[in-house]
């Protein structure tokens, strides 16, 4: 790794996308190569399924390179739009009534801009009270002038959950590009590209454990698969992979191996949760077919990053005491 | 580009962001073959809103209808209606005004009748007025007089779903919710058809799209 060290900023994050379309571009190949031979059903819905997932790991790199290319306030902006696509998801899967116009209408265009706006200034004091104090406060008293007693708690607080998991949870990934970290300056593609490949190992493992092991779920109710063995080797795997990957990471590998373990158990844990949520709303997946609406099926890939993105922000700065 | 060219693909582009305006076709092709699109009305935005999800090319050929009284009334409405949309005008009422003049022995189809000549598409709510209750209110007759002056237009139900959701009656400003067009399987008039049969036929089979998604 001491070769690696020694090129500057840029051409080792050049590097490491070059390596990552690489590896990309390899697998598609592989993948439509074996399109061509003829294959049963089942093996076709799996192929599918393979397909949307890889088609979506494509977008996500190209997010980052885009995010890369273009700087910090793009990057924002990007995470911005991913943020509003997936609070579009989440509201269109709760019973809101006529009542909560004003306050989706203050949601969607007052305070997801506004805390994009914040991230982006790096104001991390307000960044952190805005949504869970004033936006708290705020959203119920807009609905109340709604004038509709009926299910008033139940409603405002879905709206509120909806902005906790999409808007603020989700800002919490680009405000990593943006922190200022000691030693670690215009290296927070790295931290964020780290993130999210822990927490996306950490599904990973999860699901292949789960096949392997066939443990009693946990919450049987909520999800058929989850078990704690699972989610402890889920959260192993981000430990170790975070371990490995140390040298991208403002971090010394012992922490690393922590922050990843922190990262990636939060992040399936929102998963998890995020699941008994689709149960109450009676949908399998947030897209598909399934649905009422045709939902591209975003919120179900970003809700892990949402979970772990603030739980492993608060991580770094605490641990630097910044 | 032409400016209205830039104004159509502004607004589609609009309606995807906030409501996605996903298509879903089943039972009838997306194809650029002349039909009469029959929906459910619950907003403003419906008009749109399947615009949005028709493919490119069918949205050259399909038409909306307009009320004149209304979207003439100002230049931006009477500009957006006719270069955007290509809308087809009709007039409201067939009563006369106070002078005994006005849109008086004008069928209000024809103009509607006309467009089909010409090869057009059209999109209609035949129940005539926005409805905000869960089920579509009964359909006008105009759908059963178009379906059998021209029976060689594929009659095709289709269900918009959601939609009273982004903007409530009264709302100016849409909230981003998702939406979905349903287009059915195309339906036609049997021989000797009763018209309250046809039309209570032709509700149901928009209503059935609601379950199937």
């Amino acid at each position: 790794m001491g070769a690696l060290r020694e090129l500057t900023v840029s051409q080792q994050i050049g590097l490491l996308f070059v390596a990552l379309f690489g590896l990309l571009t390899a697998v598609t190949v592989v993948a439509f190569s074996r399109t061509l031979r003829d294959r049963g059903d089942e093996d076709l819905a799996k192929r599918a399924q393979f397909k949307r997932d890889l088609r979506a790991v494509w977008a996500g790199s190209m997010l980052f390179w885009v995010a890369w290319v273009a700087g910090g306030i793009v990057s924002t902006l990007l995470f911005g739009v991913m943020s509003f696509l997936a609070l579009r998801e989440f509201v269109t899967l709760t019973h809101t009534r006529r009542g909560d116009h004003r306050s989706l209408l203050l949601a969607f265009f007052v305070v997801l801009p506004l805390q994009y706006v914040i991230v982006a200034g790096r104001n991390f004091n307000l960044f952190t009270v805005f949504i869970p104090v004033y936006v708290f406060l705020a959203i119920p008293v807009v609905s109340a002038f709604g004038n509709d007693p009926q299910r008033f708690l139940e409603r405002t607080a879905k709206i509120q959950w909806g902005i906790m998991v999409c808007v603020y949870g989700m800002s919490h990934a680009p405000a990593l590009l943006l922190l200022d970290l000691p030693d670690y300056r215009a290296r927070g593609a790295f931290l964020v590209l780290w993130l999210v490949l822990v927490v996306a190992l950490a599904q990973i493992a999860q699901e292949v454990a789960t096949r392997r092991l066939r443990r009693r779920p946990a919450a049987r109710a909520i999800s058929r698969s989850f078990s704690w063995r699972a989610w402890g080797i889920g959260a192993l795997a981000a430990a170790l992979a975070g371990g490995l990957l140390y040298w991208i990471t403002p971090f010394k590998p012992i922490p690393a191996l922590l922050m990843g373990a922190v990262a990636g158990g939060s992040g399936t844990l929102g998963e998890f949760v995020m699941k008994a949520l689709k149960r109450d709303a009676g949908v399998r997946n947030w897209g598909g077919k399934l649905s009422v609406t045709g939902a591209v099926g975003l919120l179900d890939r970003v809700a892990p990053l949402c979970f772990a993105a603030p739980v492993f922000f608060h991580s770094v700065r605490w641990y630097f005491n910044l | 580009m032409t400016l209205p060219e830039a104004a159509g693909l502004l607004l589609a582009g609009i309606a995807r962001l906030i409501t996605g305006a996903q298509g879903h076709w089943l039972g009838s092709p997306p194809k650029a073959e002349q039909r009469i699109y029959f929906a459910n009305h619950q907003s403003h935005f419906d008009w749109v809103l399947i615009w949005a999800a028709l493919p490119g090319d069918l949205r050259a050929i399909t038409r909306p209808i307009a009320a004149r009284d209304y979207w003439t009334s100002s230049k931006l409405k009477h500009w957006i209606t006719r270069e955007v949309f290509n809308a087809v005008y009709v007039s409201r009422t067939r009563t006369k005004d106070a002078f005994g003049v006005g849109a008086d022995d004008e069928d209000p189809l024809e103009p509607l009748m006309e467009a089909l000549r010409n090869g057009d598409s059209l999109v209609i709510f035949p129940e005539g007025t926005r409805g905000h209750q869960a089920e579509p209110a009964p359909f006008k007759a105009g759908l059963y007089r178009l379906a059998e002056a021209f029976p060689e237009v594929q009659l095709i139900p289709t269900w918009i779903d959601n939609v009273q959701r982004v903007m409530p009656k009264g709302e100016v400003v849409p909230v981003p919710i998702l939406c979905s067009v349903t287009f059915g399987a195309p339906l036609t008039l049997a021989p000797g058809e009763d018209k309250r049969v046809f039309l209570d036929r032709a509700r149901a089979a928009v209503i059935a799209l609601r379950e199937v998604h």
